[in-house]
Formats: C-alpha cells, sequence, structure tokens
C-alpha cells in the first residue's frame, strides 16, 4: 500500500461528482463498455484499472463566456466519475479506449485462457 | 411532512407525501436523475450580451441536429442510433443499458430580447453550445442624469 499516495486519492474520490450512464455489452472474445461523457475531452479523461477495479473520470469542460450567470442547470457537478470491478478473466494490459464526441468506448479483450471453446463430445 | 389544511384522503396525503420527497432528491447529485428530464440535459446561461444553451447530447452527427429558434423559443431535435456492436453480434449480451437511444426533442422558452439573426451553433465533445446574442437595444447601458 503506497501510503503517499492514499490521501489523494480519498479526495477524489469525495469530490462530488456525476454517474455517467453506461451500456456493457459482453461477446465472445471481450467487453464493450460505452459511457456517456459530454464536456470531457481527452486531455481531462482519465480511465484508471487498479487491481480489479476500473475507474473512470472526466472533466467537463464548458467554454463558458465571461461573467456567464447560470439561469437554469440539470448538470450540476463538474464531473463524471464511475468505478466498476473487474473479473480476473478480462486481459486489462489488452484494454482500449477511445472517447468521440463525448462517449468512451472501452473494449477488454478477455485473456486467451478464458474465451469460449467448444468442447468436442467423444462418444462411448 | 404537515398535512395538509384540508385533508382529503390517504392516497392523496401520500401522493402529496411522494412528490415532497421527489422534490427534495432533485438535487442529487446523479446523472441519472436527468433520464427524467430529458435527453439531452441543458443548462442555459446569461452573460449582458448573449444567452448561452449547452445541450449535454454525446455521441452525434452535429449535421443530424436540428435547431430551430422562433420567437424565443429554442428547439432542439434529432436521433441517437443504438451502438452498432449491440444490434450485430447476435451472441453478444447486454449487461447494462442506461444509455439513451431514439429519437429527441426538447424546447426551452428564453427571454424575448435575443436577435434570431445571431445565432451561432457549436458541437464539441458532445455538448452543443448555442449562443444567441441580445438585441442592441435590450443591452444595458448607463443612462446619464442631466
Amino acid at each position: 500500500m503506497d501510503q503517499k499516495n492514499a490521501p489523494a486519492r480519498e479526495n477524489a474520490e469525495s469530490q462530488p461528482s456525476l454517474l455517467p450512464p453506461v451500456d456493457v455489452i459482453e461477446d465472445g472474445s471481450g467487453i464493450t463498455l460505452l459511457a456517456d461523457l459530454p464536456g470531457v475531452s481527452k486531455e481531462t479523461l482519465k480511465v484508471e484499472v487498479d487491481a480489479q477495479t476500473l475507474t473512470i473520470e472526466g472533466r467537463i469542460g464548458l467554454r463558458n463566456p465571461e461573467g456567464m450567470d447560470a439561469v437554469h442547470a440539470e448538470v450540476r457537478l463538474p464531473a463524471f466519475r464511475r468505478t466498476f470491478g473487474l473479473s480476473n478473466e478480462l486481459d486489462t494490459e489488452k484494454l482500449q479506449a477511445e472517447l468521440r464526441q463525448g462517449v468512451l468506448t472501452l473494449r477488454i479483450p478477455k485473456a486467451e485462457h478464458a474465451k469460449p471453446r467448444r468442447i468436442s463430445v467423444r462418444g462411448g | 411532512m404537515d398535512l395538509s389544511f384540508f385533508p382529503r384522503d390517504l392516497f392523496s396525503e401520500l401522493d402529496r407525501l411522494q412528490r415532497q420527497v421527489q422534490e427534495a432528491s432533485a438535487f442529487s447529485p446523479s446523472i441519472r436523475g436527468l433520464a427524467r428530464g430529458g435527453f439531452p440535459a441543458i443548462n442555459v446561461g446569461s452573460t449582458a450580451d448573449s444567452a448561452e444553451i449547452f445541450a449535454f447530447a454525446p455521441g452525434l452527427d452535429p449535421a443530424s441536429i436540428d435547431v430551430y429558434l422562433e420567437r424565443g423559443v429554442l428547439s432542439i431535435s434529432g436521433e441517437r442510433i443504438e451502438p452498432r456492436s449491440t444490434k450485430e453480434a447476435p451472441k453478444a449480451s447486454v449487461h447494462i443499458k442506461e444509455r439513451f437511444t431514439g429519437r429527441f426533442h426538447r424546447v426551452i422558452t428564453l427571454s424575448d430580447d435575443l436577435d434570431p439573426e445571431t445565432v451561432d451553433a457549436k458541437y464539441l465533445d458532445g455538448v452543443l453550445q448555442i449562443s444567441i446574442r441580445r438585441s442592441a437595444a435590450s443591452k444595458p447601458r448607463r443612462i446619464n442624469i442631466n
């Protein structure tokens, strides 16, 4: 356990943030996760895998003109954050992430040994 | 949780209570709460020179978004198509499905001092930002006292 990093991480977790809506689809070769992160750019997005936890974090950057007053707000917090527990058949080393127009697509392939294979049944 | 002044029946009281709870939780910091308000979520800001509308509509083709401004009423509509991956792979199983798909249409009423000729709309990182300038006559100005 890295003692130095612990407080910083606690801080990040205690910051209020929005829970982004996601789709999670699994097929034979892996898992695809789509997350809606409007306003998050590549620079402000953080995708982290720590042991068996996947964390998605992003700050919403808006081009607010100076001196703007909020009149109506449905998005009230400046950041998104969500964590997922992973299982060990997923190969997080080969995780691929793409951010396009505020939608994050994560592809986590299954490890070779965990891919489904047809088991031949021999007659007796 | 006071009883209403003229209690009618238990069910209407329960209904009122439920509404109170919903209103109290409307500030909860969850994007899921926005699903009730519709897609896309909208923030509106105001400056001395313009009105700024932010529509949080990720994953769209900017050319497919229809934005209309008519007599101070702004309308944003379009369609978000289901991701290809969920449709095509027959053996795929969907574990979580929270993202909005389908047609959407939101209408917001703006103040009437805006100039419909000076609308600027940009789509970046899944946020549609619409800036509408205020008409010159309604800008705040200093009034000299003689």
